[in-house]
């Protein structure tokens, strides 16, 4: 068959036959200028505001009581708020892997999924970035990890990893935002000339920048993108390299080991590859996306999940051997302590969610049904959260000296906090499925061009 | 007479609007060409094959990394030393985190800032944004605009390229 002009797609698996360059750009489009808001988004916006809205509330009285509302104290002085700093910034891993790493490696089921995975990261990330600001003191003087001319004639501590963390994650903030902004350029050009009203065409237009699609401008904007990849992929590896290490570098037993850094990045793809799982789901069948957002994806999608799990178990696995190698006795007994302490439950949940349920994804039938994939993904999400509180806690609890023994019990505020800031990201998430093209409408017309070529 | 901005001629195919540039530049035209995604041979059939992106982005990374490890050794050295049990002051991989970090971050502000200024944006106003045709050109259709307002432009030359190829229609732009 010979290719038509203009083409129209085939099925490549990872975009359904019949899709043009116009027919492709209007659908996705549509969604943000002309589809009006269902219920169901109404209801979800509603329930998630008020989340939010209670959210920053707890926070403004975290700032008037101090960190005394939560169930920290000496032993356990990090508590849910690191815990919670380290999954969130885990999740936002997969949204840089996919967009980076899968670009750098040509992989085709990308191009639909990496813009929403790219938002996913950013608002992830953002909400990383609050809670050790919240877990400070005095919140108001964070930017004194910033190095910048002062009175007081100091300097911050180079040596420290959380001055190296301050700089990992605002590095890793600005270059997600930059790297979203670069591909959203062409589509926010599409929006602004597709726009019916005058200020919505002024709105996208001045976040398009002028951009005209000359084919100059696309030649050193793709080479720009490919930098950026390039330039993001040490980062994925980087970051939760960095925040491992705010754990590593002290001698307390559980923390001090060398793993920790792989042991942290491959926890990360993992729920960060889980959440695109829980995100994607609902959202391929709520706006109709089902032609782009295929099963092929979420079947990729699970493949990864499990391969990233296998890395977790090896982690848990030689973490466990390293503590009984090391002949150490309170490395030892915080291990025996995991199993059979105060939080043996959580580790034996933990467990079954991380080492057994994904395992379900051997099985084609399991892989292939959408419903299966999303309860393991939410499960998935749950036990990475289990995984960050038992690192924060259990060391923190059973260190050295029994007397300076102690436990953590959560408050209502540390609950308020977790699912405050969870429903934190789903509005934020809400509110960028509303005003911004989900899918990178631009790569679309790109991979109709190549789908059409490639079976001619 | 107006002066002419340029020439626009719609095509309703990427390979048609190649051909198109490529033989514009070959005739020695000023010519640009929009697409609404990046189409492969595009640019060089405009006779674009380089671009200063990956020295731009290099410099960016390098200034960056320079600027982070000079800072720390000038505040750990210089301004603020402290003898920490006769360990070296200058302790180099302790200062390798932020190092990487902003080698990072200097790279990509100078790739984004870079190509946003080698491209010429932002740019709000631009004389074919008053054809509203033109819209098409971010959604399925690609626009090839002969250029006519450097000194010295030849209108009935490009009117003349124009003749027999297979444009859906063509504007004249004024300035």
């Amino acid at each position: 068959m010979p290719v038509q002009h203009p083409p129209v797609s085939r099925n490549i698996g990872v975009l359904t036959a019949g899709w043009r360059y116009a027919t492709i750009t209007d659908k996705i489009s549509d969604l943000v200028l002309t589809r009006p808001s269902t219920w169901r988004w109404w209801l979800l916006f509603a329930a998630t505001f008020a989340g939010t809205v209670i959210f920053f509330g707890a926070t403004s009285y975290l700032f008037v009581e101090g960190v005394g509302i939560w169930g920290v104290d000496i032993p356990v002085a990090w508590g849910y708020a690191i815990g919670n700093f380290v999954w969130w910034i885990g999740i936002g891993h997969a949204g840089t892997f996919i967009s980076a790493i899968l670009y750098l490696l040509r992989q085709k089921w990308r191009t639909s999924i990496n813009r929403f995975a790219e938002a996913m990261t950013l608002f992830a990330a953002g909400i990383a970035g609050l809670f050790p600001i919240l877990h400070l003191g005095r919140p108001w003087f964070f930017y004194w990890l910033i190095p910048y001319p002062n009175v007081m004639n100091v300097w911050p501590q180079w040596r420290s990893p959380l001055v190296w963390d301050f700089f990992a994650i605002g590095t890793y903030l600005i270059v997600s935002l930059l790297f979203w902004y670069v591909g959203l350029i062409p589509d926010l050009a599409t929006l602004r000339d597709r726009a019916a009203t005058p200020f919505k065409r002024a709105a996208y237009g001045l976040f398009a920048l002028g951009w005209r699609g000359e084919a100059r401008h696309w030649a050193r904007y793709e080479h720009a993108y490919l930098l950026l990849a390039g330039l993001a992929t040490p980062l994925v590896v980087m970051v939760h390299s960095v925040v491992s290490l705010d754990f590593a570098i002290g001698n307390t037993p559980g923390y001090h080991s060398t793993i920790f850094p792989p042991y942290f990045v491959a926890g990360a793809l993992f729920s960060g590859f889980a959440m695109v799982l829980s995100l994607a789901i609902p959202l391929r069948r709520a706006f109709g996306l089902e032609d782009f957002i295929t099963r092929r994806h979420l079947e990729y999608a699970a493949m990864v999940l499990l391969a990233t799990s296998w890395v977790v178990i090896y982690s848990y696995a030689a973490e466990m051997f390293t503590s009984f190698y090391s002949g150490d006795e309170f490395e030892i007994a915080m291990t025996v302590d995991r199993w059979k302490g105060a939080y043996a439950p959580v580790y034996w949940t933990m467990m079954f969610f991380n080492v057994v349920v994904p395992q379900l994804i051997w099985f084609r039938r399991m892989r292939r049904s959408v419903a299966a994939l999303f309860v393991v993904s939410i499960v998935v999400n749950v036990g990475m959260w289990m995984e960050r509180f038992l690192i924060v806690v259990t060391s923190l609890h059973r260190d050295f000296m029994p007397s300076a023994w102690g436990m953590f019990i959560p408050t209502r505020w540390d609950w308020i906090f977790l699912f405050g800031s969870i429903a934190f990201f789903v509005w934020l998430f809400l509110m960028f499925l509303r005003l911004l093209p989900a899918i990178a409408v631009a790569e679309m017309r790109l991979l109709i061009r190549e789908s059409a070529e490639e079976g001619a | 007479m107006t002066i002419l901005y340029g020439l626009l001629a719609e095509f309703a195919d990427a390979d048609d609007l190649i051909a198109a540039a490529a033989d514009a530049t070959r005739e020695g035209l000023a010519v640009d060409a929009y697409a609404p995604f990046p189409v492969e041979g595009l640019p060089e059939a405009l006779g674009f094959t380089r671009n200063r992106m990956p020295l731009i982005c290099f410099l960016g990374g390098v200034a960056g990394g320079v600027a982070t490890y000079a800072l720390q050794w000038y505040s750990a050295v210089i301004d603020y030393p402290i003898n920490v049990g006769g360990r070296p002051l200058d302790s180099w991989p302790a200062f390798v985190p932020p190092t990487l970090a902003v080698v990072i971050l200097g790279a990509a502000i100078a790739t984004l800032v870079g190509m946003l200024a080698a491209n010429g944006l932002p740019r709000l106003r631009h004389p074919l944004f008053e054809v509203r045709e033109f819209d098409l050109a971010t959604r399925n259709r690609f626009f090839l605009c002969l250029r006519l307002d450097a000194a010295g432009s030849d209108a009935e030359r490009a009117r003349g390229f124009l003749q027999g190829r297979p444009a859906l229609k063509t504007w004249e732009v004024p300035l």
